[in-house]
């Protein structure tokens, strides 16, 4: 079993300082995410939640170096965020395998990208394919994978690169249901052994409660964090976790806190109804 | 329907033989002026493999010599289109500042039709080879360079993430993600590109040039050698349909995963 909680002390791997996103959309500024201030100590998994549309994605990319904040700070060990970067690697929703390349291929682009020799990421290659169970596909296109199957070489394509942060921006959202639990397993294991630090957004209550060491919940539109809560679970967790009576009480209270969240946007609609 | 081992494309071609035929052996059509199918079969014949004995006419045994000029001019100008348009293509469509720069110019110059071009290449290049291939490489350049551009800008921006995110810099995201993601646009440049080189180059050996099909189709018909006019017709039909396949087998080699996509 791992240490309990991340310490408190540890300098975060990601510091986020009152940021806000804004975007210029048809219908005027749109405020994406306003004031989020969030820190992922080192090897924590932390899981942010919302719905739809609640600006989680972007919170993401700005992590990832995709987009910068309108204001506030993105950090990443102390520095500001500026591109994207290897360390900071990303699983994607629809995995953005590239389709030219074949699953090696896609698994060895990082590595090759960066100037590792082979006889260095070689013997890596065989550990992660045998680890997220691609062995017999090295040759095929993505095309000829099912969902799943594409999921896990997004996720040894960036684990090969050893990344100090992961970041995975709801990963398994677009898989069935069975695919979804047998991935999340999956992510389980992989993670029991190295204990990366994780940012991962998700929509889904007991996949976040399921992965994660931290939950922070969302409000809608415009993005803020609504509360963060500690999952205290024992590890390591497996699917049966789901069943365990707290397991059930964290996902009541998260819940009852999206419930919460709901309403008042529910009613911030009908404010603003009458209003116009 | 469509029973695979009936050959249905057979059929269209055979009727409008067969219909060729009739109007010129019912008198449909004035005589003299259309030859039958069969007559212009056997001049063909003659135009490929030559008269008994020795012939001093020029549709005796010259088509060999004749589909190379061509052949020739069209590969090389096309090439040449190609190699200048494909790398043009992909500087308009990765960069705005170039685009700015460059894509105006091409917009404002590509409706200039290939044939308004002629005294322009005559003028400046004279009766040689260099005219025909000037404006075959110019027809040819068009769509290749238009339809890389397109297909540059349309990179999914997903992917471009996921090869930054991975390390990549500016040259190996365009080298190993742009161009790969562009070359089914690519593919389709140059299958217009190819077809109208062949537009271009029968245009210039019309006027620009003294050899090649386009030559011996003008000339024909100038000495009312119709069933030469026809099989010239043919003749290009022919080669601009083998060109075309070979892009296309090219293609699918080059192509695999997006077949493997499709068949997904």
């Amino acid at each position: 079993m791992r240490e309990p909680a991340p310490s408190v002390t540890a300098a975060p791997v990601v510091a986020l300082r009152g940021v806000s996103k804004e975007f210029n959309g048809r219908t005027g500024r749109l405020v994406a995410l306003d004031a989020i201030d969030l820190d992922v100590a080192p090897n924590e998994f932390a899981a942010v939640l919302g719905p739809s549309g609640c600006g989680k994605s972007t919170l993401l990319n700005m992590v990832a170096g995709f987009d910068g904040p309108t204001r506030g700070e993105v950090l990443f060990r102390g520095e500001p965020v500026s591109r994207p970067d290897p360390r900071r690697s990303v699983v994607f929703q629809e995995a953005a395998l590239f389709p030219w390349f074949t699953v090696l291929d896609n698994i060895t682009f990082g590595p090759k990208t960066c100037g590792v020799s082979a006889a260095q990421y070689g013997p890596r290659v065989e550990a992660l394919l045998e680890q997220v169970g691609l062995r017999g596909f090295e040759r095929h296109y993505p095309a000829e994978l099912s969902g799943g199957m594409k999921q896990r070489v997004g996720i040894a394509r960036v684990l090969i690169m050893e990344p100090v942060l992961l970041l995975m921006d709801e990963p398994f959202g677009s898989l069935d249901a069975q695919t979804r639990s047998v991935m999340q397993e999956l992510l389980l294991s992989v993670w029991e052994r190295q204990h990366q630090t994780v940012l991962f957004i998700t929509h889904d209550v007991e996949e976040a409660l399921l992965l994660a060491d931290t939950v922070c919940v969302m409000t809608a539109r415009p993005g803020r964090i609504k509360k963060r809560l500690a999952v205290d679970l024992p590890r390591p967790r497996t699917l049966e976790t789901t069943t365990s009576p707290r397991f059930n009480d964290l996902k009541r209270e998260v819940l009852g806190l999206i419930r919460e969240e709901s309403r008042r946007a529910a009613s911030d609609e009908d404010r603003r109804g009458l209003g116009s | 329907m469509g029973d695979r081992r009936i050959p249905w494309f057979l059929i269209l071609p055979l009727l409008l033989l067969a219909l060729w035929h009739l109007a010129v052996t019912q008198h449909w059509v004035a005589e003299g002026i259309i030859p039958a199918p069969s007559q212009v079969l056997e001049s063909w014949r003659r135009w490929i493999f030559g008269a008994p004995g020795k012939s001093l006419s020029p549709y005796s045994g010259t088509w060999v010599a004749n589909v190379l000029y061509s052949g020739r001019r069209v590969l090389e100008g096309f090439v040449l289109a190609a190699v200048v348009a494909i790398p043009l293509g992909m500087f308009v469509g990765w960069n705005r500042l170039v685009a700015r720069l460059v894509d105006p110019s091409i917009q404002l110059l590509r409706p200039v039709p290939i044939t308004a071009w002629l005294p322009f290449a005559i003028a400046v290049f004279g009766i040689y080879d260099a005219s025909a291939l000037f404006l075959i490489g110019l027809g040819a350049f068009y769509p290749i360079v238009v339809n890389t551009a397109h297909g540059v800008r349309d990179t999914n921006l997903l992917l471009l993430r996921a090869a930054r995110m991975l390390g990549a810099g500016e040259r190996t995201v365009l080298l190993k993600i742009v161009l790969p993601s562009a070359l089914p646009s690519i593919f389709t440049g140059l299958r217009l590109g190819v077809g109208v080189a062949w537009t271009a180059v029968i245009v210039a050996e019309m006027i620009a040039v003294k050899s090649g099909l386009g030559y011996v189709l003008w000339d024909a018909y100038y000495v009312g050698r119709m069933d030469i006019c026809v099989a010239t017709m043919f003749s290009v039909g022919l080669l601009g349909f083998i060109s075309d396949q070979i892009i296309v087998r090219l293609s699918r080699v080059l192509l695999r995963w997006r077949v493997l996509e499709r068949h997904a």
